[in-house]
């Protein structure tokens, strides 16, 4: 189970898990008051592998602050999406929160997130211009800033250096065109049963990187409907299909290869798009003479180094909160440098600041150098609470196009018509709010 | 306390739960149904509109909504004769009484539907790998070349169909196994006395005696086969082309992925009626053969 976490977040919930959640929250609710005698009480919740590190994390901050205490919660990747909208309707959402910064925009929906903007102005610790621009932007929705980034979380090329040399390149593609030729050459050196690349068509993220390093926008009038009709998203389909056409890449889902890394070893595609998790999962899957023959490298773009998504991980406090100063200053001690390279050797997760990047560390590691690179040249995907939803329909319009059953043309047409529907509720409520307020206005 | 009344009293605690746990959740599910309920409307009820019947309209004129129920009866269709014949089969066997190990055998055929499905599905999907699988491999020893059974819309759903009769065809056996053992020996008896070959013992005294049991397995069976959710849930997610995607997938991911309730609601209550109409179907057909 790889951490793709903010995007494959609502898959796999039971029932079962459904119940566990709703019995979770209301023990957390009856096992701890808001504050036990002097000492505040911070409750504060992890995703996943996080969780098991926080505990460390925090020791430092819990010794400077004895007025301070905090309770860790772990919450499941699978189960976090609903165990927190459970939380919400049950009114026992924590006091400070790791969110996917894809989930904000949902959230901010809910009026359950507070606003950060001011407290981030007035701090001695959170310096915006020392994050990843838009990594950091990535947490604003209409203008307000509603987490701070905690780790960040792009896509990128890994890639086999051995056998890109064999196909006659001695370095990773920096734009389309040259990608296409060495997709083509590697196909050609290692026969029809191997594949140049994998894009595995039950995933939307390889082919959301490539919509995003296009300049129109995904949706257009403030998200009110979809703009899948464009023509930038249309060379993206046709780029796309081209891949899967030429049998440069498999027709396949993860599901199906059954073992990424294995399959990588043994070069049945050369190229994958993932994220900085897998620099651990390769360093230790991939066999011992092969240890140095897989690479990172930047998205190739369209007409030269190429944009990626800005995902990640960020710290939220959320306004039902009673302890949202002592959460804050949490949220301060967890973003310092220190903390930040600290957390890095313990989870491998990339800092968000410029600063906690000149560790030695990261500095030496050959994988996380075009980490460093992307992330300069990272771009957020459409803040609307809709829009892993319209993701997916988009990769079902690809999937139907790699497959032959619908034409790009149609394609786009239906993909825009299903993204209007799913948007409609939005756009009523737009209307109506902006209908109030100019009626509030006028009066 | 008058006499009349004392049965509503024996079955007040029943009825108080089957109400509280049962019709006031459908009442309010009916409810959800006639309305746009999702994320907004859980964060502010203003954001929550009437929408008459429109949820059953829009289903009704969705393609992936026809697509999902075409699905649903593909897999009934196949399944559901496959999955009794599988287990009538395994039933007489089991029941034979030539066979040796008949325990052995009995808890072997039985072992699938103890099994975890999410763990099964790990070694199924091995199984069904195009390159590495078992069953191409066995396949191929009769020169048919590989199928790709996870990636090829046309085989996805027949291997959902194998793994499910795999998976469910032990339970239905231990019910006809039960069945068979009931019937008296001493009609088989005279059946061969007037001549019956094995094929006629099994058509004429067999397949009669169960013939109320086989209804109820059948209503049964295909009353959880139209809930088909859990294989593609962990094989395919419901690919590829969503040729796996069930109605009860549909719903989970409209409500439980999307939070759109109001329209999973909706869907759950068309799924309802058309179970019904089929199992009023099923019981007619099954009454009419009784009569003749």
């Amino acid at each position: 189970m790889t951490r793709s976490k903010m995007i494959s977040r609502r898959h796999g919930v039971t029932r079962r898990e459904a119940i566990a959640a709703i019995a979770g929250a209301t023990a957390t609710l009856i096992g701890c008051g808001r504050s036990r005698g002097e000492r505040q009480l911070v409750r504060f919740w992890t995703i996943g592998r996080e969780g098991e590190v926080a505990t460390t994390l925090i020791q430092d901050f819990v010794a400077a602050h004895p007025e301070i205490e905090v309770e860790v919660q772990k919450m499941p990747l699978t189960a976090a999406h609903e165990k927190l909208l459970t939380a919400y309707a049950g009114d026992t959402l924590p006091d400070l929160c790791q969110l996917g910064n894809t989930w904000i925009p949902e959230f901010a929906a809910l009026h359950a997130l507070e606003p950060l903007g001011a407290r981030v102005a007035a701090s001695k610790v959170i310096d915006p211009a020392d994050y990843f621009t838009e990594i950091f932007n990535s947490n604003r929705v209409d203008d307000e800033l509603f987490g701070v980034p905690w780790y960040v979380d792009t896509r990128l090329l890994f890639y086999r250096r051995d056998l890109l040399q064999k196909a006659g390149f001695d370095h990773p593609p920096t734009h389309w065109a040259e990608w296409e030729q060495m997709l083509g050459a590697i196909k050609e050196h290692e026969g029809h049963d191997k594949y140049s690349v994998l894009l595995p068509l039950n995933e939307f993220e390889p082919l959301l990187v490539l919509a995003l390093q296009q300049p129109s926008e995904l949706l257009r009038d403030a998200g009110r409907f979809g703009n899948f009709r464009s023509d930038d998203f249309k060379r993206v389909m046709s780029f796309y299909r081209n891949i899967f056409e030429r049998g440069w890449a498999p027709r396949a889902t993860n599901t199906q290869i059954s073992n990424v890394w294995d399959e990588f070893g043994k070069g049945y595609f050369s190229f994958y798009i993932s994220g900085p998790w897998n620099i651990a999962e390769f360093k230790l899957r991939m066999p011992e003479n092969l240890k140095d023959a897989w690479m990172t490298a930047p998205m190739p773009g369209p007409n030269g180094p190429g944009a990626s998504s800005a995902g990640g991980s960020s710290l939220v406090v959320f306004s039902s909160s009673k302890a949202k100063e002592a959460a804050w200053q949490l949220a301060e001690h967890l973003s310092t440098s220190a903390s930040q390279s600290r957390f890095y050797d313990l989870t491998g997760n990339m800092p968000p600041r410029r600063s906690s990047w000149e560790v030695p560390a990261l500095v030496q590691s050959p994988y996380a150098r075009a980490f460093r690179e992307q992330l300069d040249r990272v771009r957020s995907p459409p803040k609307v609470p809709e829009w892993e939803r319209i993701a997916t329909q988009m990769r079902l319009a690809g999937e139907r196009v790699v497959q032959g059953k619908e034409s790009i043309e149609d394609a786009v047409a239906d993909l825009d018509r299903e993204t209007d529907e799913i948007l409609e509720k939005r756009r009523w409520m737009m209307d109506r709010d902006h209908a109030d307020r100019s009626h509030a206005g006028a009066s | 306390m008058k006499v009349r009344n004392v049965g509503w009293w024996f079955v007040a605690p029943a009825v108080i739960v089957l109400g509280v746990f049962f019709f006031l959740p459908v009442l309010a599910a009916l409810a959800m149904s006639v309305t746009d309920f999702d994320l907004y409307a859980l964060s502010d009820s203003a954001n929550l509109r009437f929408v008459g019947l429109q949820n059953y309209g829009r289903l009704l004129s969705e393609p992936l909504f026809w697509k999902a129920l075409g699905n649903t009866l593909y897999f009934v269709v196949l399944g559901v004769p496959l999955s009794i014949s599988a287990s009538l089969g395994a039933a007489l066997l089991v029941n034979s009484k030539v066979a040796r190990l008949r325990n052995f055998f009995r808890t072997v055929f039985f072992a699938p539907v103890v099994t975890t499905l999410v763990a099964v599905a790990v070694v199924w999907r091995y199984i069904f790998h195009t390159r590495y699988g078992f069953l191409n491999y066995g396949l191929s020893e009769f020169g048919i070349g590989p199928i790709d059974w996870m990636g090829d819309p046309h085989w996805a759903m027949p291997a959902i169909v194998i793994l499910a009769v795999w998976k469910n065809f032990g339970y239905n056996m231990i019910i006809l196994l039960a069945a068979l053992q009931s019937i008296p020996e001493d009609l088989y008896e005279a059946a061969r006395i007037d001549g019956a070959s094995g094929w006629q013992l099994f058509r004429h005294v067999t397949l009669p005696s169960l013939a109320p049991v086989l209804m109820l397995v059948s209503i049964l069976t295909m009353t959880g086969y139209f809930q088909l959710f859990a294989e593609p849930y962990v094989m395919t997610e419901g690919g590829p082309l969503q040729s796996t995607l069930s109605v009860l997938y549909f719903m989970y991911e409209e409500g439980f992925k999307w939070w759109s309730l109001g329209r999973a609601s909706a869907v759950a209550f068309l799924l309802f009626v058309l179970m019904f109409a089929v199992t009023v179907l099923q019981l007619r057909i099954g009454r009419r053969e009784a009569n003749v």
